[in-house]
């Protein structure tokens, strides 16, 4: 320690991860959107961007996002809530978080079966009368991938801050003479917000910019903004346009992250959430 | 702690299955004589015949599995050293400024990733292929590990290390005899963390592979594109195993570690 204005040679490798793989890819891809398909110096992609095209996209792929973050924490938070309750429950969360282990391609395959023509979804929907629909390739059965695949990672970070809550405090407030819904809306929720901000943070950015999902499940009838830079990087090679949209969602990454920000750096908490 | 009532309970169940339905799914028509994902004919093995059969696909097992060894295996080497220089970072605002390009890399969209190094790769003239693909992984794992690491650091009581350099330690005898024992079970989680993180990942992998090269998701996502081959099913189940053989593993692995901690010193 006594020599830190040395710089310790341990360092280097670490340094110069910094320097290669978190600085220069960002300042290249902000480099490459200022040029066309030709190499020319312009800010046509930019022009592009705004028009009603990539508008259009850029909303309806915040519209899914916001869908999928939603029925996300719809979903997640009762149970979330119903786990701090069980016995053993650091095993009933593993058991939650083993899905999420398992290869994102083989669930979402699975669902290619689920919800194919003959898969048992259709076969319950025959048997309600409602008879055989097509379901894979619509927006239902990609949001309904979507949240699946999402699902643990909201249900950790609400139930690591509900567990974390002084029970007192909910005793205190029943003692009190509040309801149980007046309980839930002013102690619960409002001391346990920061769970779901993490989970939003895990689930908003990601839902963004999914573009296996809408390949396989959506069959290109849902484009989000990571689709569109897919598609603009391998199949269009337009690096300068795919460059730009990716500016717009590392910026759009920025703002959410300001509005999930936290004052107590619980920042392990979205790790293995991509 | 009040007991849960049956609606409670039904809604946990219902969960459960619907998080794990589709896994077992999966499994299930993986015995299908049948070469659909419905209407089960017969109980067969041979679409795990076909896997073992498959020389392409058991190189690119292999190629996943190798990728992911040596590319946790040296993320976890810088990351350590990495996590090991910032706690001794003296400045707070240079230490903050350290982590967070640190964390960079952990929120990015996978997308923003690939993207970017795809253009990095193209420019430096990495070939696309096994290099470029471990390289990416090595670099998207190393802030995991500093994430996980760097707590067991913050624990350390310099105290310790001055005791050891008064009875005169010298620098690697610290690193080697009381840092790294210390943070050990924090190696260990960023180690396997890297490890599934490069299992799993599909987007980076997708962008940096070129055309001769594949792991594993690749290669599924690429099959799956085509339609329902059994073979992935059959894969699937054998990936199902050993995913849930390394989480028990790990998770007795921690409770061991964890109990062995605090019987050894439960004054700290």
């Amino acid at each position: 320690m006594e020599n830190s204005s040395k710089r310790p040679i341990y360092l280097l490798p670490y340094y110069l991860w910094i320097a290669l793989f978190v600085i220069t890819p960002i300042a290249l891809v902000a480099y490459f959107s200022f040029f066309d398909l030709s190499g020319n110096l312009t800010l046509e992609n930019y022009r592009n961007f705004f028009t009603s095209v990539y508008l259009r996209m850029t909303l309806s792929s915040f519209w899914y996002a916001f869908l999928i973050t939603l029925f996300s924490i719809l979903i997640a938070y009762p149970t979330a809530y119903l786990l701090t309750k069980t016995k053993h429950k650091q095993l009933w969360l593993l058991l939650i978080i083993i899905p999420s282990w398992i290869n994102l391609l083989l669930k979402t395959y699975a669902f290619i079966g689920i919800f194919g023509l003959y898969g048992p979804a259709n076969q319950f929907l025959e048997f309600l009368g409602i008879g055989q629909q097509q379901i894979l390739f619509t927006d239902f059965s990609f949001v309904f991938v979507s949240v699946y695949i999402f699902i643990p990672f909201m249900i950790l970070p609400i139930f690591n801050s509900l567990d974390k809550l002084n029970p007192a405090l909910i005793d205190a407030s029943r003692d009190l003479g509040a309801s149980s819904w007046t309980t839930f809306r002013r102690i619960i929720f409002p001391l346990a917000i920061g769970g779901v901000k993490s989970g939003v943070q895990a689930v908003f950015i990601p839902a963004l910019s999914l573009f296996m999902i809408t390949r396989l499940i959506a069959g290109n009838k849902v484009i989000t903004l990571g689709t569109a830079i897919e598609q603009q990087f391998l199949v269009t090679q337009n690096w300068g346009m795919g460059s730009t949209i990716a500016v717009f969602l590392i910026l759009f990454m920025f703002i959410i992250m300001m509005l999930t920000g936290q004052r107590d750096k619980g920042g392990t908490t979205n790790v293995k959430t991509k | 702690m009040s007991k849960l009532n049956n609606p409670s309970k039904i809604y946990l169940a219902f969960v459960f299955i619907v998080l794990y339905a589709p896994i077992f799914y999966l499994i299930f028509y993986s015995f299908n004589s049948g070469g659909t994902m419905s209407g089960f004919e017969d109980f067969t093995l041979e679409h795990y015949a076909a896997v073992f059969n498959d020389t392409r696909l058991i190189i690119i097992l292999l190629n996943t599995v190798i990728i992911a060894l040596l590319s946790s295996f040296i993320s976890t080497v810088i990351g350590v050293l990495g996590a090991i220089g910032i706690v001794f970072l003296r400045n707070r605002k240079t230490r903050s400024a350290v982590l967070s390009l640190n964390n960079i890399l952990i929120v990015s969209p996978d997308v923003i990733i690939g993207a970017s190094f795809l253009i990095l790769f193209t420019l430096v003239g990495v070939k696309l292929g096994f290099a470029s693909v471990l390289i990416s992984h090595i670099a998207f794992s190393i802030p995991i590990v500093v994430i996980m690491v760097l707590p067991k650091l913050m624990e350390l009581s310099s105290s310790l290390i001055d005791a050891a350099s008064d009875l005169g330690a010298s620098k690697r005898d610290i690193l080697t005899r009381v840092i790294i024992p210390y943070i050990k079970p924090g190696i260990f989680a960023g180690f396997f963390l890297a490890l599934t993180y490069s299992l799993d990942d599909f987007a980076v992998t997708f962008f940096v592979t070129g055309n001769g090269f594949a792991t594993l998701s690749v290669e599924i996502y690429s099959m799956a594109r085509t339609g329902i081959t059994l073979t992935i099913n059959a894969l699937s189940a054998l990936i199902f195993i050993i995913t849930l053989a390394l989480v028990v593993g790990y998770y007795v692995f921690n409770q061991r570690s964890r109990q062995i901690a605090e019987t050894r010193g439960g004054q700290s």
